[in-house]
């Protein structure tokens, strides 16, 4: 009995067999793409991390095993951004939280509200290199928008914005919730509309105030939508680069704005280190992965059932 | 055909059903103490989307400022006098007008083939039988995760080594393969589509390229122009890959040339010119967020759901 099940599952009729062939058809360019452009870049990178790679001199033949991964563990260099990567995110909960307010407020259906969605969504769409330089000349120290505004409440003469160690960092974080809070807001909002009506009904019915009716149900109710705003802004975190490479000077006054990605790219391709660029991707990618992983476990904790 | 005539008529019923459902909503009388919270909020909401869109509005009036009042140092926003010259004279530079040219040269390739194969894999994917589909369906999901910066030194070295670095090659070909969020988006888009239109068409013997090219390419239609326009976006607003793979000046796309303007023409304090480039090259994808703002808005908002 069981042996008929396995034929007839493997024998298909010449009609599905036809209709699998042209499928994979349809399916192969996106894979082939996959393969060149990911699968084989990153089996590159593999290899590559463990060479004195330049480019010009052979990989193979500088292989060094895990030196490079050592000498970017004890490069200072390395440590500062990624600590300058990780307080940039200091901006993920302010625009979780600011997000969340307006989302709040938008979701009381007051007039106007898709015009101000739109608004609040503009720098979303803007691209980010043109509000990069945008944002520079705003931060300028002498004669940007933001010192001047600074001058003319207080008469005292704003910080060096860009130049500062401790300042650039303020700067970029303003700049980053500036330019992804619509993201928020809109995610906020339709996570808050499928919030159904009928349990703020029941909770007022029982007296609940406005506090707890925003603690125990709206709260709860949207975390699907935290948790995935999170996931996202911890993965594009890793990866901010332009932001740095637009408004600051080669990373900053002692490299005090650099990430990981700027101390990738300056290594890889100012310094021709191609190998030690490959070593610090994969450093990159795991980090990445470990988000994702997080993500994949919890998932089913943020696809909400009601 | 007929069968897949009046199919076709069904579905599209159907959706225009779901859509007047949609619109109806509970209508609830609101108290005195609501109305006075509603204006409240109201103008705080309003206040903060003016003060997003501030630094943008900022730009474009120092577009149309004089040297002078921009370095002035005192709190003017009013250009006096109203400057138009830094337009005609960003638009008269050869690179500038290169850029846009050279950007454009990656769209139309790119969304066109890009818009097939990945229009042709999600038909694939949502409407037809083969065996691995689900896993093969996952594995390509899961490239999305793999950031762009972990595969760029790679990349750069295949296009280097295959003398594509001399072209916009790099920027065009990998986009002709598709697009993985494209096709996850039009996959879910197809399956609100009912199966019976495939089966309809396949009792019609309509082989499966005429299927997908004369029934669901059209069904798709909005869903397509949709995922096409925030490609558009995306390929227009690039920075890194632009900077990464491209060797001469004459290849350049526009956001590596305003940032190139931008470090040029800042030494020589002339931020008008600096400030017209960006907001030059920000109006398109501006343009075509207003026209299509409801249905962009919509599919990030199911992004955040699903």
């Amino acid at each position: 009995m069981s042996k008929t099940k396995n034929v007839v599952k493997t024998q298909l009729s010449p009609m599905a067999k036809r209709e699998e062939r042209w499928a994979w058809l349809f399916i192969a360019a996106p894979f082939i793409g996959f393969l060149l452009f990911m699968a084989y870049p990153i089996g590159f990178a593999l290899l590559a991390s463990g060479s004195k790679w330049t480019g010009v001199n052979s990989l193979i033949g500088n292989l060094c095993g895990f030196e490079n991964f050592i000498d970017i563990l004890t490069d200072p260099k390395f440590w500062k951004s990624m600590l300058t990567t990780i307080i940039y995110m200091i901006g993920i909960p302010l625009g979780m939280i600011f997000g969340l307010l307006i989302a709040m407020g938008m979701n009381r259906n007051l007039p106007g509200k898709r015009i101000m969605t739109t608004m609040y969504y503009v720098p979303v769409v803007s691209s980010l290199v043109a509000v990069a330089i945008l944002w520079a000349w705003v931060f300028n120290f002498d004669y940007g928008l933001l010192n001047t505004i600074i001058k003319f409440l207080t008469g005292h003469h704003g910080p060096n914005w860009l130049g500062d160690e401790v300042w650039v960092k303020v700067a970029m974080i303003i700049f980053m919730t500036w330019k992804g809070l619509g993201t928020s807001i809109i995610l906020y909002l339709a996570g808050l509309q499928n919030v159904p009506k009928d349990y703020y009904e029941a909770a007022e019915i029982d007296g609940a105030t406005g506090w707890e009716k925003f603690r125990f149900i709206t709260l709860p109710l949207i975390s699907p939508v935290t948790f995935y705003i999170l996931i996202t802004s911890l993965i594009g975190g890793f990866q901010v680069f332009v932001e740095v490479q637009v408004m600051t000077t080669n990373g900053g006054t002692n490299y005090s704005a650099a990430t990981i990605v700027y101390y990738l790219y300056d290594k890889a391709f100012s310094n021709g280190q191609l190998g030690y660029g490959c070593a610090v991707a994969v450093i990159l990618a795991i980090i990445i992965f470990i988000i994702t992983a997080i993500n994949f476990k919890y998932q089913d904790k943020w696809v909400v059932t009601d | 055909m007929s069968t897949i005539m009046t199919k076709e008529k069904e579905v599209l019923e159907e959706k225009e059903m779901n859509r007047k459902k949609v619109k109806v909503q509970s209508k609830r009388r609101k108290s005195t103490r609501e109305k006075v919270v509603d204006v409240i909020v109201f103008v705080l909401l309003l206040a903060g989307a003016l003060i997003m869109l501030f630094p943008l509005i900022y730009m474009i009036l120092c577009s149309f400022m004089t040297k002078n009042q921009i370095l002035s140092g005192s709190l003017t926003l009013i250009p006096d006098p109203v400057l138009i010259g830094k337009y005609s004279e960003v638009l008269s530079k050869g690179s500038f007008f290169n850029g846009i040219l050279n950007t454009v040269k990656v769209e139309i390739p790119v969304l066109l083939i890009g818009g097939f194969t990945s229009s042709l894999s999600a038909f694939a994917f949502a409407k037809m039988n083969f065996r691995g589909k689900n896993g093969l369906f996952l594995a390509l999901l899961a490239t999305i995760m793999i950031p762009f910066a972990v595969v760029m030194i790679p990349q750069y070295v295949l296009f280097t080594k295959l003398g594509w670095t001399n072209s916009l090659l790099p920027l065009i070909i990998p986009g002709c393969f598709g697009n993985v969020s494209m096709i996850f988006f039009l996959r879910q888009n197809l399956y609100s589509i009912p199966n019976d239109l495939m089966d309809a068409a396949k009792l019609d013997g309509c082989g499966y390229f005429r299927t997908y090219w004369m029934i669901f390419l059209p069904l798709m239609k909005g869903a397509l122009g949709t995922q096409l326009v925030l490609w558009f976006m995306g390929i227009w607003n690039d920075y890194l890959a632009p900077t990464i793979f491209l060797r001469s000046e004459k290849l350049w796309t526009l956001q590596v040339v305003i940032r190139s303007f931008n470090s040029y023409y800042a030494i020589q304090s002339d931020y008008a010119l600096i400030m017209a480039a960006s907001v030059i090259a920000m109006v398109p994808t501006l343009l075509l967020f207003f026209i299509f703002q409801r249905v962009i808005v919509e599919s990030i908002a199911i992004s955040g759901i699903k």
